[in-house]
């Protein structure tokens, strides 16, 4: 799933247990929003207080946050800043990479601190990686016996130029 | 890499547009922008310099309609054309499912175009992607402007595997939805064929 050229796949129920292990941090580390993006900025999930947030632009910016600085990390030999954090006036963000694969974004205020977010933070990351390391293999069985159908393997060049016109 | 959710029925793919400093990527994107109804489209994030040159890059998120039921979102990003932006452009065509080359037509461009298509092929490369592979098409743009490269040299030079190639002024918008089309088809026959 996340080789190059092959899709990313989410599945209702794998979906389902990432939005409960994203509130269930949210409440744990008093935060505002949990996010989890994917490496190359698609959202995977959302959760807390979303309504007044540009999501996509959150998560488009995020991977290109994480793609930088894993460029500077590698200037000076370091394979990647595992963590970084952000400092406002009011909200700060802090910013992680999950089993080296998916982005976890935690956006907190007064009501919480940088310690008890990087110590929840952690506690999360490995049951949303467990549960990443299933989704890829339930996603690299797309399409074959026994496997979850492609929605696209139905479609017809109608439906393709039926977007079109 | 397109990303198929089930859960919220919808699938996204990234296209790129890729080409020479000042050839009129971003202008694409704001063309885009401009024409498109304000519901089917998301906020334009633009990472520049003061002087509006592209630094990181351009987004515009753009949702076409449904296909059997699932939304199709595709996520549009530039790369600054600069050559000493190289590590940036790199970054950016991580997980890409389309390209775009957008070709500066005027005379003294060509070297240019040539160069940044060569760019475009060793950065895919190094993502472990070839562009004979890849949906892509590439756009002539400027072609309003009287000082061009003849269309033969152009394209023995940029195309020489014939794929869909355009001509358009971004400006004033003739040939940039037929480009952002042709794209997003090859994307989506590239899925079906991998879902089959």
């Amino acid at each position: 799933m996340f080789g190059s050229q092959s899709s990313l796949v989410m599945y209702d129920e794998e979906y389902q247990q990432i939005v409960d292990l994203a509130e269930k941090l949210l409440r744990e580390a008093n935060s505002k929003a949990v996010f989890l993006v994917d490496r190359n900025g698609q959202l995977m999930a959302a959760t807390g207080e979303t309504e007044h947030l540009d999501t996509t632009s959150l998560a488009s910016l995020t991977a290109g946050n994480i793609a930088a600085t894993g460029g500077l990390a590698k200037l000076i030999g370091e394979k990647e800043f595992s963590i970084l954090f952000h400092e406002g006036e009011k909200d700060n963000i802090h910013i992680s990479i999950v089993a080296d694969r998916v982005i976890l974004v935690v956006i907190f205020d007064h009501r919480s601190s940088l310690g008890l977010v990087r110590l929840r933070v952690k506690k999360a990351s490995d049951a949303l990686g467990d549960l990443f390391e299933e989704l890829a293999r339930k996603s690299s069985t797309v399409g074959t016996r026994g496997g979850p159908k492609n929605p696209f393997a139905e479609i017809t060049d109608d439906d393709i130029d039926n977007l079109f016109r | 890499m397109s990303f198929i959710n089930y859960a919220s029925r919808e699938i996204n793919c990234k296209i790129v547009y890729y080409g020479p400093g000042l050839c009129g990527k971003t202008t694409n994107l704001q063309t885009i922008y401009g024409r498109t109804a304000p519901e089917s489209r998301g906020k334009m994030i633009s990472l520049a310099t003061e002087t509006e040159r592209t630094l990181f890059f351009d987004f515009l998120p753009l949702a076409l309609g449904d296909i059997r039921g699932f939304k199709t979102r595709f996520h549009l990003y530039t790369v600054p054309g600069q050559v000493f932006y190289d590590a940036s452009r790199k970054l950016i065509l991580k997980g890409v499912d389309g390209v775009v080359f957008v070709a500066d037509c005027q005379e003294e461009r060509l070297d240019a175009n040539i160069e940044s298509m060569e760019n475009l092929k060793d950065n895919l490369e190094e993502h472990g992607y070839q562009l004979e592979n890849l949906p892509f098409v590439i756009q002539y743009n400027k072609v309003d402007l009287p000082n061009l490269s003849p269309m033969e040299e152009l394209q023995s030079f940029l195309n020489p595997r014939s794929v869909p190639e355009f001509k358009a002024c971004a400006l004033t918008g003739e040939g940039v939805f037929e480009t952002l089309k042709a794209v997003a088809k090859l994307i989506l026959v590239e899925l079906k064929k991998g879902a089959g």
